[in-house]
């Protein structure tokens, strides 16, 4: 028997961290590498100083009027009017909802980014933050808008799957079965409550719910499933109840109120969540054994991939509603959002089916010979690694449909883009057009970068296996 | 100016087709009555025309005409929803009852009173296209244009109205296209090309964004004739009637010399025309009419007679800057004429 000895693992050596050296590693490595730095450097050179000249230094920051812009001639030009972005800067984020109702669309917006963060890949502790904040948050604030009485059963209703959850819950030494119990109880509570405070049909609703909450809650005990199901389930009722309106003495806001980064995000959001089960749920039914199935699918997948999403979109807003029945109007926005929907399902369908046909046929094997179901092998074997390797062309997916609702100013829809070009049309305005496009622009840039960057954390941290 | 895309025709097409069955069964004016507001359809990015401002409000010609609509209906100007719709889908938002009247400097043309299934009521503002050119030019009419490039937006009627001028004018041109008519007059703007063309209304509030307003001239040809007016969907001829007058009564109040301010002591006036107009003894529609006798003095009252929108919203005195030039009364030679009320 032999002894193996450890070496001891050394740290690298530090690099030495001179600028010159870094600048001859990095910037001047070779002849080539000299001249494409050269050639940059120049191109910025004389790129960037008007650059900054337009946009910074010869700037307009102050005022509210055209005048404030104009050059002492009375004319257009000179640096950047960002007085017409700050004026319309409201209406830019939420279009033309009403001033005194958009903290509707700030209250929705909280809410969701609570939502994200008890489902998303952050840490425990955030998580657990930002689900006892949406208990508080949402039973306060249904409180402040429906009376006590709603405050009470919002806050048992969202505490109830919570509570659920095995890796945050006070009761998680209970067994499983026990908290499912409480869980369903609690919902059950609130249900009866709200039944009975706001009249019988609303409180089959309420109960439908709380028995999805506790088949959930039965399968996946977790705060991520937990939050998933109010997400994915409870969410799209609030939102859509919280910024239409109509009830609970919220004053109607139809949709073609509704504009600007608030509009462009509704849909792109909408869009990403209907499309990442609907693309799995395709991309499965292309690799179906069952002829029918297979067929429908590579059939709506191919149909939708071979036209453009501007046809899509157009067929939506002009032609459905012709062939709909006299007085059946769905509306407009609607349709966008199902075409928005669809299409980009399609898309996600393949995108998925590659990290379906990734994957070593080994691993269905090994699962099916472990005894695990057709719907076992898929949900906790196939999927979770074939999603893990298209990170990167999911995330791809969704910055595409982000930047491709812009699309919708085509049917009149005024998203952010489509607002831009109604508020530079603005007689008082006219000839800022530069100004309204480059803070477009800007704010497209940062809600791409950021998912791209997050995309890539959330690549690490799964290889990782962290979360 | 309208823009025309093949997709257009093939949706027109569909429409069509499909006309006969989306007309409306409840008359409009019952529809819109139990709603509580008329739905127009307006552009939302014609400067003049319609356009909403920072907080929202909408104004412009198309949007006061639709404000007379809601006066006229509701004595409320402001039971109106706007509804930006695209120049691809406009018909079809008509044609499906998705809005009750389109507003949206639609020219009036024969190929859309003959196959849209929709129905022209006037015109509310005489446009037509023009060129404007920088003063170093030199240039007094159009015909010295030889040889000259033209920025001019793609996909609209002005492309086709420039070639037909300069053919039959034996002129050569060089036309440099753009996506937008921002764009159009930016580069116009750098010395890119010689001429920008689009409708003389455009090229007044085009005018004001360059950097020396000063030194650009509008030339004195129009080279088609674009005359825009709200439309309404064909088969309803009450509806109809109320769209077509909502727009009469305010030229004839104008003729009449009934302004907003002096509509009240205008009703006691000895003229028989502007008493049958402002409905100051008895009611001249009956019940097929739908509205009762004071709609033409609510017109005035919320709205203001045609002079009075033309000033506000294209006047000299906005930036847009346009004389009234053929929009003018007839009386004083202009276009703008309507039939008596009588």
């Amino acid at each position: 028997m032999s002894t193996t000895f450890e070496t001891p693992v050394l740290a690298p050596p530090k690099a030495s961290r001179s600028p010159w050296r870094w600048a001859r590693e990095n910037l001047f490595f070779s002849a080539w590498g000299t001249l494409a730095t050269l050639s940059l450097a120049l191109l910025l050179a004389w790129a960037l100083p008007p650059l900054v000249k337009w946009a910074l230094l010869d700037a307009v920051w102050s005022g509210a009027t055209r005048e404030a812009c104009l050059t002492p001639e009375g004319t257009v030009g000179g640096g950047a009017c960002w007085v017409f972005v700050k004026v319309r800067f409201g209406q830019l984020m939420y279009g033309f909802y009403p001033l005194e109702q958009r903290w509707r669309v700030d209250a929705a917006a909280l809410i969701l980014a609570l939502g994200l963060a008890t489902v998303l890949p952050l840490r425990a502790a955030t998580q657990r933050a930002a689900a006892l904040a949406g208990v508080v948050i949402g039973g306060l604030g249904a409180g402040w808008l429906g009376g006590p009485v709603l405050g009470v059963v919002v806050a048992l209703f969202l505490a109830g799957p919570l509570l659920l959850a095995r890796d945050l819950s006070p009761l998680r030494r209970l067994p499983a079965a026990a908290r499912v119990l409480l869980a369903v109880g609690l919902s059950a509570l609130a249900a009866g409550v709200g039944g009975v405070a706001f009249g019988t049909p609303k409180a089959f609703g309420w109960v439908a719910l709380v028995l999805a909450a506790g088949l959930f809650g039965w399968r996946f005990d977790s705060l991520r499933a937990a939050g998933l199901y109010l997400l994915g389930l409870v969410f799209p009722v609030l939102a859509q109840a919280l910024l239409s309106g109509g009830a609970y003495g919220l004053p109607f806001v139809p949709t073609e109120q509704w504009g600007g980064l608030f509009l462009t995000l509704t849909i792109a959001l909408t869009g990403m969540a209907a499309s990442l089960p609907l693309g799995i749920l395709l991309a499965l039914g292309r690799r179906s054994a069952l002829p029918v199935l297979r067929l429908t699918c590579i059939g709506f997948i191919e149909f939708i991939r071979g036209v453009p999403m501007i046809t899509v979109l157009f067929l939506a807003s002009v032609m459905l509603p012709l062939f709909l029945p006299e007085g059946v109007g769905v509306d407009k926005l609607l349709r966008a959002l199902i075409g928005v929907a669809l299409f980009s399902a399609a898309y996600m369908a393949e995108v998925v089916r590659g990290g379906l046909q990734a994957l070593d046929p080994g691993q269905r094997e090994a699962a099916e010979s472990l005894g695990l179901g057709r719907v076992q092998t898929m949900g906790l074997v196939i999927l979770p690694q074939a999603l893990r390797v298209v990170i990167p062309g999911i995330v791809n997916t969704f910055i595409g449909l982000l930047k491709d609702t812009s699309l919708v100013a085509v049917i009149g829809l005024l998203d952010l883009i489509g607002i831009i070009k109604t508020a530079t049309s603005d007689p008082n305005w006219l000839g800022f057009a530069a100004e309204g496009y480059t803070f477009v622009g800007l704010v497209f840039w940062v809600l791409c970068f950021s998912m791209a960057r997050y995309s890539l954390r959330l690549e690490r941290t799964l290889r990782n296996g962290v979360a | 100016m309208k823009i025309r895309l093949a997709v257009a025709s093939a949706a027109m097409s569909v429409a069509l087709a499909t006309g006969a069955s989306s007309v409306a069964q409840a008359g409009v004016l019952d529809t819109v009555k139990q709603r509580g507001n008329v739905v127009c359809g307006v552009s939302g990015k014609v400067p003049g025309f319609s356009v909403p401002d920072a907080q929202g409000v909408w104004s412009g010609m198309d949007v006061d005409y639709c404000r007379a609509i809601a006066a006229a209906v509701f004595n409320d100007a402001s039971k109106v929803t706007f509804r930006p719709v695209t120049t691809t889908e406009r018909f079809t938002a008509l044609q499906t009852g998705e809005i009750d009247v389109l507003a949206r400097n639609t020219t009036w043309s024969f190929t859309r009173d003959a196959n849209l299934g929709i129905e022209f009521v006037g015109a509310n503002f005489y446009d037509g296209q023009g060129f404007m050119v920088s003063k170093q030019l030199g240039v007094k009419s159009a015909k010295e244009l030889n040889g000259a490039s033209i920025c001019i937006q793609t996909g609209t009627t002005a492309e086709q109205n420039i070639a037909d001028f300069f053919t039959a004018n034996k002129l050569t041109f060089k036309q440099v296209v753009f996506e937008s008519s921002d764009e159009a007059a930016k580069l116009y703007d750098t010395g890119r090309c010689d001429v920008y063309t689009t409708d003389t209304s455009g090229l007044a509030a085009r005018r004001t964004t360059l950097s020396k307003p000063a030194d650009h001239v509008i030339l004195p040809e129009v080279i088609s004739k674009e005359p825009l007016g709200p439309s309404v969907r064909a088969g309803d001829p009450q509806w109809a009637n109320i769209a077509k007058w909502a727009l009469f009564a305010q030229i004839n109040a104008e003729e009449l010399g009934v302004t907003q301010a002096n509509v009240d002591e205008m009703r006691q006036s000895k003229n028989p025309d502007v008493r049958r107009l402002l409905g100051s003894d008895e009611a001249l529609g009956n019940e097929r009419w739908g509205l009762d006798r004071d709609w033409a003095y609510r017109i005035v009252k919320l709205v203001g007679n045609y002079g009075e929108v033309f000033e506000r919203n294209v006047g000299t005195k906005t930036s847009l800057g346009l004389d009234r030039g053929i929009n003018q009364l007839w009386t004083k030679g202009g276009l703008m004429y309507a039939p008596p009320v009588r």
